[in-house]
């Protein structure tokens, strides 16, 4: 019988200390670049962040001042179309996997939605060109959208269908016995209860694809003009922060800078705004 | 008020295996009534065939007759919804919505099911509430504390109060009180008393010190087989069959 009485070594309290202290080095580590690209960011684009460069359009070569508004503007609707397209699709897709499905089909689906996550963006773009913009013969913002939609649609499915698998049976449980139709039962019960991880996966996704430039250089093509309409060819931050940095004049190296650090702020600011609202009515799990 | 039930040739199955086997139950109105037996010998399927949630799992299968009040709930063209609408359920875990208040939780049954006037919920949340003996303790909180918040025996008088707001005829229980501290099930098994002057209760019980001081009537069963169904009185006292007397006295299970 070892004598379990015995004084915790100072071996095992050194060992202790040192896990404890890896695990926070790690994690320190994991930050770093964050903080570092962040710091980076806003100083090498405060300099050029004023309310002309939410404000104007661009400017041609050789004049100074102009912004990014068009490009601001292009991004959220953009980001908004592919968000409308994308979000339903893939909640609901993930609603099928957890809930509904049984069997063969069901392993088909989460393997397309595996191997749509690994497709190149470029390859997802094309197929948008393919699709959208070869038929209309014209780029446009709508077919931008359906790009950054499908990306969004695979990563939504699956955190979705995690997040659903996670509801304890006995919650769907007491909702049949209350004579809830399952229907109403997956959306307003389970849905509910899941809802903070599904919409977690899908801000993750909507961050994710703020930031792609690939799959819109052959559908939103860009703009260096205002438009509004869906059906044109629209500018976006991404696209614009590319082909500004490498263009060869320095004042349009600084407006890129800028035109990074407020595609950044949008995305968080997204988030936020988000989490904030969906927070309202539904209670926290342990509250 | 609460309705009687009829069971008539009842067999049930999951897969392949019969957990179920040719049961015949005849009961009372307004009465508790205790289902006891042994781990696995088929008594939580049983109450649940009674409000058809045994078909929600997907390899469930059941033949025979249940008829509660008037409607058989198995004819073809009975939708299981509206059966489990007429009929309460009280898990063994307390299952409260957990993003949902305690006003929520005990709304949630009337609400989804296209209730939404203010003042007739706010009635039904309190008269629930003060049924299950649970008002006093959260009037309060009603709409700050989230229904997980509560604790565990009040989680169950919490479910309770959800299940009555619908304004069940019957009410089945599936070991209510099992996870809970002797205090809570000391109010639960208060509760059943006075619930059953509204309603007709049907209590899955692996206690069968509770069976004797809740159930005017207990049933026994043992491997699917229902095979003794008598006043509680008569059941622990003088059971007809040796298989019963074995279990009360505790040579098995």
């Amino acid at each position: 019988m070892p004598n379990l009485n015995r004084p915790v070594s100072s071996f095992r309290k050194l060992s202790n200390l040192a896990f404890i202290g890896s695990a926070i080095l790690a994690s320190v580590v994991v930050l770093a670049p964050l903080v570092a690209i962040f710091g980076y960011l806003v100083m090498k684009g405060v300099g050029s962040l004023n309310l002309a460069f939410l404000m104007h359009l661009p400017k041609p070569v050789g004049e100074d001042g102009g912004g990014m508004a068009n490009a601001i503007v292009g991004s959220l609707m953009i980001l908004g179309l592919g968000s409308v397209l994308g979000v339903p699709l893939g909640i609901g897709a993930g609603i099928y996997m957890a809930e509904f499905g049984h069997g063969r089909l069901v392993t088909l689906v989460r393997f397309t939605a595996d191997v749509l996550n690994g497709v190149p963006s470029i390859v997802v773009g094309i197929s948008a060109y393919a699709l959208v913009v070869l038929p209309q013969h014209h780029f446009s913002a709508f077919s931008g959208g359906v790009a950054l939609g499908i990306m969004m649609i695979p990563t939504i499915a699956r955190t979705t269908e995690e997040m659903l698998l996670m509801v304890p049976n006995t919650i769907r449980e007491a909702a049949l016995g209350l004579g809830i139709p399952q229907w109403r039962t997956t959306l307003q019960v389970t849905l509910r209860t899941a809802s903070k991880g599904v919409i977690t996966g899908a801000m993750l996704a909507f961050a994710r694809v703020a930031g792609e430039t690939a799959p819109l250089l052959f559908t939103a093509f860009g703009n260096q003009f205002w438009n509004l309409n869906p059906n044109q060819p629209t500018a976006a931050l991404p696209l614009q922060i590319f082909s500004y940095a490498i263009s060869p004049f320095d004042e349009w190296h600084r407006q890129a800078w800028a035109g990074a650090l407020i595609l950044i702020l949008l995305i968080v600011i997204a988030v936020s705004a988000v989490r904030v609202v969906t927070s309202r009515g539904t209670m926290a799990n342990n509250a | 008020m609460g309705v009687g039930i009829e069971v008539n040739n009842l067999n049930a199955w999951f897969g392949k295996a019969q957990v179920l086997n040719e049961v015949n139950m005849k009961i009372g109105p307004n009465a508790v009534t205790a289902v006891i037996g042994p781990s696995g010998c088929g008594k939580s399927t049983y109450v649940r065939c009674l409000n058809r949630m045994h078909e929600t799992n997907p390899d469930a299968r059941l033949t025979g007759s249940v008829k509660v009040g008037e409607m058989e709930i198995y004819a073809p063209g009975t939708d299981a919804v509206d059966v489990r609408r007429r009929i309460g359920m009280v898990f063994q875990k307390p299952n409260p919505f957990p993003t949902m208040s305690i006003y929520d939780n005990v709304a949630a049954g009337l609400r989804l099911n296209g209730f939404t006037r203010r003042a007739e919920l706010d009635a039904a949340v309190e008269s629930s509430l003060r049924m299950a003996a649970l008002w006093e303790e959260v009037r309060d909180v009603l709409k700050k504390k989230s229904g997980a918040s509560l604790s565990g025996g009040q989680q169950q008088r919490l479910c309770i109060a959800r299940a009555l707001a619908v304004q069940p005829e019957l009410l089945l229980m599936d070991e209510p009180a099992s996870a809970l501290d002797p205090i809570s099930t000391g109010k639960i098994e208060e509760l059943i008393f006075q619930l059953k002057t509204k309603y007709t209760v049907v209590i899955v019980t692996h206690n069968m010190q509770q069976a004797a001081r809740v159930a005017d009537y207990t049933g026994f069963f043992l491997m699917g087989k229902l095979i003794e169904f008598d006043k509680t009185e008569k059941i622990f006292t003088t059971p007809s069959d040796k298989r019963t007397e074995d279990y009360i006295t505790g040579r098995f299970g």
